[in-house]
């Protein structure tokens, strides 16, 4: 993964809330079998209408897009962070979001800030025509304007982005520890080994009718 | 004494394999579920890193999102082809990813198929106590037996598979309790919209929830399954229900759970993970059964839910500015006017399936409505039943004699209509009456407008062309 440490450019001055990741990226685009190239579907529904924000040329190629509350909810579908990745947005500045895709954000070297929402109004006004930093060293949000926002992230992640980890390379090496867990959970909890296969098998539920 | 601890913080301690400096763990994964739409990338990149499956014994793969639910064989019982070529590779390349990596994969032809969240619980797959993750939200369902589960992403599913483990922070843990007894034709999706309907669309978010209350105790597995399946839409990744004797009854003797001593022992220790007296949760809410009435939404968010008897909200009625804007655009999308009573909508489609509603006792409560009536003209009906033994079962008990004669469609198992990668769509513009558990924009079709409802809710549409009160035909046959 390629390494984070600042995100500075133009901002989609979004702000909608609940985006759900089917708007991110519909579901016909799942069916790939690689992570790229996702771009060309990402907000479809969206950019279906005239004047949409994504197809406005003051915003085209912006790294950093600012959006409402509970950005990212439902679907766990990773395929929306590859499209956002796949259209060059590499930060998301929301007051909240869901926390798979959060996660799935990290994985894929893009930042979820989370700020509050007047913060998120300023910037929302501020972004019309100006640019915005997320700095990863300072852990701010600063505008041309002299705003400065501070925002919190996980260490482990924030580490992760700024140095392009690779997290399973990382758990791998662990793997004495996962070894022995393994070694105490046979003896103590020896029913969690699958013992045997799926088979068929009557379904009746728990009340007839 | 030690400190009173839920559910939650029991199973979670019981799987931290290390607690590092800030607090992560690094914790260990009982149960993985693999489908065909999450799983490629993460293969393939195992392979380009020349890594190996850590578990393929605690790895079970099966198709469901793509799969057409026509027939799959033709009267000759030759298989038939996979008519769109994407689903089609993504398909094979499951089939392909399993077998490579020596991976239990169930077969789309065989009748153990199904939706993975059906197949998990049916199968005695999914466990209290355990951990259990899948590349899909909706792997909060499992929840309603006791095992902590979610939904991770790609990376997550690659990063299991590799090393049996997720690299996580602990929850903060939720109480949602519901007390009192549910009243005439309320069924567990009923409940399970109220409480996202109370608690709103990001109300479980960074949280994980569990479901307590006299309801939820009195509820079967089917109807906890569809209750925890949703958690997910109120932002909780997981929801939890702890297990007791109707879990342990449901999974006795089925094929994947432990038998014998190792039965016992289990046993055992399942019955000592309930939340203990005294523990604190970090939020709590409460619901009197009472309250509860036959519920739908109305907007594009789940947390959009009114009672049938309810009518479509003003968006001035909403205290937040941004939410009066997100409702204005949701009645804007599903072509509704504020004020306009649910029971007046008209319907042209109704769905009657998915991980939230597919079990036998969904396709019962539907079929108990739909008996003796007919699909009102103009209404497209589908019945997909959550796994080829659920199907079975269906059609041993005549269900499927039932919906047909009454006019639905009797379909193949998969997802089906819930999120529309299968040919299974809502056209634009058109309404669906629909048991899944999403109603967001284009979720089963481009254009297309959904209404989440119950099973017999969704069969009381069906019937009548309109969104209708359930309890009305059920009055019929009092």
């Amino acid at each position: 993964m390629t390494p984070v440490t600042t995100v500075s450019g133009r901002a989609y001055p979004w702000g909608a809330k609940n985006i759900d990741t089917d708007v991110i990226i519909p579901a016909h685009w799942l069916k790939t079998i690689t992570r790229t190239g996702l771009g060309r579907g990402a907000f479809e529904t969206v950019r279906a209408q005239p004047g949409n924000i994504f197809d406005d040329s003051r915003y085209a190629g912006s790294p950093i897009l600012i959006a409402g509350d509970n950005f990212g909810c439902g679907s766990s579908r990773e395929h929306a962070a590859w499209a956002l990745a796949d259209m060059g947005i590499t930060a998301v500045i929301a007051p909240s979001f869901s926390d798979i895709f959060s996660g799935n954000a990290f994985k894929n070297g893009i930042v979820p800030v989370v700020l509050p929402q007047e913060a998120i109004d300023r910037l929302l006004e501020v972004a019309q025509d100006q640019i915005v930093t997320v700095d990863l060293e300072t852990m701010t949000v600063t505008t041309p304007f002299q705003d400065r926002f501070t925002f919190e992230l996980d260490a482990f992640r924030r580490q992760c982005l700024m140095e392009g980890l690779d997290e399973v390379g990382l758990t791998l090496a662990r793997d004495t520890q996962i070894s022995k867990f393994e070694e105490a959970v046979a003896s103590n909890r020896p029913w969690t080994t699958v013992e045997s296969g799926y088979a068929s098998i009557g379904v009746e539920g728990s009340r007839r009718t | 004494m030690a400190t009173p601890q839920t559910l939650y913080e029991k199973i979670w301690a019981a799987h931290v394999v290390e607690r590092r400096d800030d607090g992560t763990c690094l914790i260990y994964i009982d149960r993985h579920l693999v489908h065909e739409v999450t799983s490629p990338q993460a293969f393939e990149g195992l392979r380009v890193a020349g890594r190996k499956v850590r578990r393929p014994d605690l790895t079970l793969a099966v198709p469901d999102h793509n799969l057409p639910t026509t027939a799959r064989k033709d009267a000759a019982g030759r298989v038939l082809p996979i008519a769109d070529p994407e689903s089609a590779q993504q398909l094979d390349a499951l089939r392909r990813n399993t077998s490579e990596f020596g991976i239990d994969y169930i077969d789309a032809m065989a009748i153990e198929q199904g939706i993975v969240h059906v197949v998990g619980p049916e199968q005695g797959f999914t466990l209290p106590g355990t951990t259990l993750v899948c590349g899909d939200s909706h792997t909060s369902a499992h929840g309603a037996l006791g095992a902590l589960a979610f939904g991770i992403g790609t990376s997550e599913v690659e990063h299991v598979l590799a090393t049996q483990t997720l690299l996580l922070s602990q929850a903060k843990t939720m109480e949602v309790r519901v007390d009192g007894e549910l009243g005439f034709g309320v069924s567990p999706k009923d409940v399970i919209l109220a409480i996202i309907g109370k608690i709103g669309a990001a109300g479980g978010t960074g949280h994980v929830i569990e479901f307590t209350g006299s309801v939820i105790r009195n509820m079967s597995i089917e109807g906890r399954l569809t209750i925890a399946n949703m958690s997910i839409e109120a932002g909780a990744r997981a929801g939890l229900i702890a297990p007791d004797d109707t879990t342990f009854a449901y999974l006795k003797g089925r094929p994947m759970a432990p038998t014998g001593k190792n039965w016992d022992k289990a046993v055992t220790w399942w019955r000592s993970l309930g939340t203990d007296p005294g523990a604190r949760y970090d939020k709590s809410v409460t619901l009197d059964a009472a309250d509860i009435a036959p519920g739908l939404t109305w907007g594009t968010s789940p947390e959009d839910v009114v009672p049938i008897t309810g009518f479509v909200p003003e968006p001035s009625s909403f205290a937040d500015p941004a939410k009066q804007a997100a409702a204005q655009k949701s009645l804007d999308y599903m072509g509704l006017t504020a004020g306009t009573a649910m029971r007046d909508v008209p319907i042209q489609h109704v769905f009657i399936g998915s991980c939230t509603n597919s079990r036998i006792e969904d396709l019962r409560a539907a079929a108990a409505i739909a008996d003796g009536r007919h699909v009102a003209t103009g209404v497209r009906a589908l019945v997909v039943p959550g796994s080829g033994l659920v199907k079975r079962q269906a059609e041993a008990e005549g269900l499927d004699r039932i919906f047909i004669t009454a006019g639905f469609e009797w379909r193949e198992p998969g997802c089906s209509m819930c999120l529309a990668m299968n040919p299974d769509k809502v056209p634009a513009g058109e309404r669906c009456a629909s048991t899944s558990n999403r109603n967001f924009v284009g979720r089963q079709g481009p254009g297309a407008r959904t209404h989440l409802v119950s099973p017999a809710m969704a069969a009381a549409a069906a019937v009548t062309g309109k969104l209708s009160d359930v309890r009305e035909l059920m009055g019929e046959r009092a």
